[in-house]
């Protein structure tokens, strides 16, 4: 028997563990799926649970319904990898040897890296949103708000989904619109970022967006510490942005146990190859989705496109051939912009977003890089599709690799 | 693609205003680049953070972010923004005849 494992159940485990268990042969192969939560979380949904449009139930299924039968589930926290003795130690000692192993560990927000940021007044005025407890403690904050400075905020990147931020300024603007006073908050939107994105043609459209919408933006903003009497953030060069409530994302970082292995960089991210998504310095390891250090988003939508690419690679490498697919950073990301409306962008390593149709040329129904109801569905509609297909590992209609076709230059 | 005249050679830049060749790099321009991002004056340790960059982008590739220089360059956080005020990142490989660093996405 071989014997593949996999680390991590969240969205790329789980769709990696579906691919594969339909393509190997249970005869021969023992497949193992390692995650310490037994709760599958709809991270998109996140977003959505501060302002009230979804629920906590919403977004929350059972690892379990996802996992095929005939598979190991182990339900454990990771203490490390062994890489040089193809073994994984889980935290009760026991030991998982492989023959391959797929790390998808993820990464989660880290609060505590910043001075004076997770202290008295977490959970009281500042929140983040990237948690499902973040997410419903600042539902429960705003419900009775009656207004004053809402600061957003990205400590530093790279981060998940780094639209998701934005996405939370537009909704509040809405949010706030539909309750009545909108005029009573000001938004600011805070990035060490030069500029509202990462992307250059991205970014003009999106703080033409935050202008239109009334939302201030402060650009270069390196966080150094949270003044909690005070209510307000300093950066390291001694800006200051008052707030009465902050929302931020704190600084993002890979699983622990990637440090404890030896196997991370800075932030616990796996060095990986870009393209054959193998982990650097090993011919029996592949990384997918946010635990990579590659140069793409960190975002479902990228761990799905990576899936098709991990996928083939697998299949040539356990056959004794070289990886031949190759990731080419294609992500592509509904951007809510409130009032019922989305943005959509679809780019890679080498083209940034660009306007266009999606993913039909000239027809859509998607618009690229525009504002229309459409989009927003599109979004809405994601959910269910993410339940009853991406997870399962079933095809979806549009491409891993990104097409010019549609696009406008 | 904007070409500037510095100490009478023609340079060439990139469209983030970084050099376009590594090669057209060295101290006197590196000085020059300097007053440009309004830092009158290298010092010694203004100098440590420049060649740790050059060399992490000779050995990876990419000019390295914050957390990597302060972890490895011997110069912290406070430090890196009083001798390059702002975005120390861009602007220390700006400076150090860098890309700008790929980091965020």
């Amino acid at each position: 028997m071989r014997k593949l494992v996999i680390l991590g159940a969240g969205t790329a485990g789980t769709m990696m563990l579906n691919k594969l268990y339909n393509a190997l042969d249970l005869n021969e192969w023992h497949i193992t799926i390692v995650d310490k939560d037994e709760t599958h979380y709809y991270q998109p949904g996140f977003l959505f649970i501060p302002f009230e449009i979804y629920s906590r139930r919403d977004v929350i299924k059972p690892k379990r319904d996802f996992f095929p039968s005939g598979v190991e589930v182990i339900m454990s926290e990771i203490d490390r990898i062994e890489p040089d003795k193809n073994r994984v130690i889980l935290s009760n000692n026991r030991v998982l040897s492989y023959d391959y192993l797929i790390i998808a560990t993820g990464v989660r927000v880290d609060p505590t890296e910043i001075e004076g940021m997770k202290d008295k007044l977490w959970y009281k005025n500042v929140f983040d949103f990237y948690t499902i407890d973040g997410a419903c403690a600042l539902r429960n904050f705003f419900k009775h708000w009656e207004g004053g400075k809402l600061v957003i905020h990205i400590t530093e990147m790279p981060i998940k989904c780094p639209v998701a931020p934005l996405e939370f300024a537009f909704l509040a603007d809405w949010y706030f619109t539909e309750r009545g006073i909108r005029d009573k908050v000001d938004i600011y939107y805070v990035s060490p970022l030069s500029g509202a994105f990462t992307k250059p043609r991205a970014s003009a459209i999106l703080g033409d967006f935050l202008e239109k919408k009334n939302i201030k933006l402060v650009t270069d903003f390196n966080i150094a510490r949270v003044d909690n009497d005070e209510k307000k953030i300093i950066s390291w060069d001694e800006i200051e942005v008052p707030f009465d409530v902050l929302v931020t994302i704190p600084t993002n970082k890979g699983d622990e146990a990637i440090a404890r292995s030896g196997m991370g960089d800075v932030l616990n991210f796996v060095p990986t190859d870009k393209h054959t998504l193998m982990a650097e310095g090993f011919n029996n390891i592949f990384v997918i989705g946010d635990a990579t250090n590659l140069p793409s988003s960190k975002a479902g939508s990228v761990a799905h496109f990576q899936s098709d690419i991990l996928f083939e690679n697998f299949l040539d490498v356990i056959d004794g051939r070289k990886p031949t697919a190759k990731f080419d950073g294609h992500a592509n990301c509904f951007i809510e912009s409130g009032f019922g409306k989305g943005i959509l962008i679809d780019f890679n390593y080498d083209t940034e977003p660009l306007p266009g149709k999606y993913p039909l040329p000239a027809i859509g129904p998607f618009s690229l890089l525009e504002e229309t109801k459409m989009n927003h569905y599109g979004k809405i509609m994601f959910r269910w599709m993410y339940w009853n297909f991406l997870l399962k590992g079933v095809e979806l209609p549009i491409e891993s690799q990104m097409s010019m076709a549609g696009k406008r230059l | 693609m904007p070409v500037k005249e510095i100490l009478g050679r023609q340079i060439e830049f990139d469209e983030d205003g970084h050099l376009k060749n590594l090669n057209d790099w060295n101290e006197e321009i590196a000085k020059e680049l300097a007053k440009e991002e309004g830092i009158p004056e290298l010092t010694e340790r203004h100098w440590l953070v420049i060649n740790y960059m050059r060399q992490e982008y000779q050995k990876v590739g990419d000019a390295p972010s914050i957390r990597k220089l302060t972890k490895e360059s011997g110069v912290d956080t406070k430090e890196l923004y009083q001798l390059f005020p702002k975005g120390p990142a861009k602007k220390a490989a700006r400076i150090a005849g860098l890309p700008k660093p790929k980091g965020c996405i």
